[in-house]
């Protein structure tokens, strides 16, 4: 358990969760890491800690260093408990440390632990001077919890921003270049889309505010540290916190005996025709975070369920549920189902996106029992009239 | 008219602008907000907002 010199005098003493698949129902193939820093300075300063059960990992890396008693300041940038969850232990050692940390920070950490620490509470253009270096400080309100701070270091360009831009890997490597940006991106726009998508107009806020500062190294609380794609994930945070959208369709169905699932091929082939990548996730088969990191970029999102109990399949009710809180702008819903009697399915799922704010551009696609070639037909002619 | 913030989460609620998505009309004062009103963002209740300076 080695620590890893990042920039002169600053250390990453994280920990890496190989094994984690769940990461409260985000499904997590690759598992994570939970990234805290140690600062050697005139006042030892640990930026974050690591999951509870992580800590004896994260305390073996920060012993190859100093003797972790002599912690002065113990920055809390999220107080989430992947990140908090170490604090009591190295509070407990480090009896002399000060907890560094946000107003809903000091409220959000007394609340979770109970605990009668020294908190010096921070606010955006604070600065605490801990000998060569100045740590200041830079809320990012709902970035993506009230809590939430960023800690910025001039002297060595370095910006330290929590959960923003991470990413859910576990990997040998630290830094983005060392993984590969078409990896390390397509893990950061999974996690953009399952943790920080409601979020964009604070994105924006957050990204407006670290602009300025002259940044040649950002270090997530998860996953590979970036710093040689820094301008290109910034681009990438501002697209998706603005909702800007390919022209590109995700289907989205759970089926009962195979009707919906011909429905969902047939709209497929609508978006083949007209050469609109479209991809087709069945919810039996596809976690709900695999399928809104899809719908990230996408314009179109068709979602299907047959008619069960008078209403729609589970699965789809439980997507739907998500996707309303993560709330994607600028969006195309199209819902459709098959049915024996009744037929609520299509209705309902309507009823939920347009409470979501989605586009219905047309409602009622419906097909009783099993459709047949010309009802299929009939399908794709309505939706072909309504793509652009 | 009064803008008030939410502690929780920064939002800002402008009289000027509302909440239409809330039910809110433009030029509603905060404090004719009904308090089953939460904020746009977070979902706090309207008891967390504060006079904004």
């Amino acid at each position: 358990m080695k620590p890893l010199e990042i920039k002169k005098g600053i250390y990453w003493v994280g920990a890496i969760d190989w094994d984690l698949r769940n990461f409260h129902g985000y499904s997590t193939q690759l598992g994570s890491t939970y990234n805290a820093y140690l600062i050697i300075d005139k006042k030892i300063t640990l930026v974050d800690t690591v999951k509870h059960y992580m800590f004896e990992e994260m305390l073996e890396r920060v012993k190859k260093l100093i003797d972790p008693s002599k912690i002065d300041y113990v920055i809390s940038n999220h107080t989430e408990m992947d990140h908090s969850g170490s604090i009591p232990e190295i509070m407990d050692i480090a009896k002399n440390a000060v907890i560094i940390c946000s107003p809903n920070g000091e409220k959000g950490l007394k609340k979770h632990f109970k605990k009668d620490w020294k908190f010096k509470v921070v606010n955006t253009g604070d600065s605490i001077n801990i000998g060569k270096r100045n740590l200041n400080f830079v809320l990012m309100q709902m970035v993506h919890w009230p809590d939430s701070m960023a800690a910025y270091i001039p002297e060595d360009k370095l910006l330290l921003p929590n959960d923003a831009f991470g990413q859910h890997i576990a990997s040998c490597e630290r830094f983005d270049d060392e993984y590969g940006w078409d990896r390390v991106q397509t893990e950061a726009a999974k996690y953009y889309a399952n943790i920080v998508l409601p979020f964009g107009a604070q994105v924006n806020k957050a990204i407006e505010a670290i602009s300025g500062l002259d940044m040649d190294m950002i270090a997530p609380s998860h996953g590979l540290i970036w710093r040689s794609h820094i301008k290109d994930i910034i681009a990438l945070y501002k697209k998706w916190a603005n909702n800007v959208c390919e022209k590109k369709a995700v289907i989205v169905y759970d089926t009962m005996w195979h009707s919906t699932e011909k429905m969902a091929y047939a709209i497929k082939d609508v978006f083949e025709e007209k050469n609109i990548p479209c991809e087709i996730r069945n919810l039996q088969a596809s976690h709900i975070s695999d399928v809104v990191a899809s719908i990230l970029e996408a314009k179109y999102i068709c979602i299907g369920s047959s008619t069960l109990n008078n209403g729609m399949l589970p699965t789809v009710s439980a997507f739907l549920t998500y996707i309303k809180g993560l709330a994607p702008k600028n969006r195309i819903g199209i819902a459709f189902g098959s049915y024996g009697w009744g037929g609520q399915s299509v209705s309902d799922i309507e009823n939920i996106l347009e409470q979501a704010k989605f586009e219905l551009p047309i409602k009622g696609l419906k097909a009783q029992w099993v459709p047949d070639e010309a009802e299929l037909n009939e399908l794709k002619n309505k939706i072909g009239g309504i793509i652009k | 008219m009064q803008k008030y913030k939410c502690t929780v989460c920064g939002y800002i609620y402008d009289p000027a602008i509302g909440d239409p998505d809330g039910g809110i009309q433009p030029g509603t004062a905060f404090e004719d907000i009904p308090d089953s009103w939460v904020c746009p963002v977070c979902g706090a209740k309207k008891t967390e907002f504060v006079k904004e300076e």
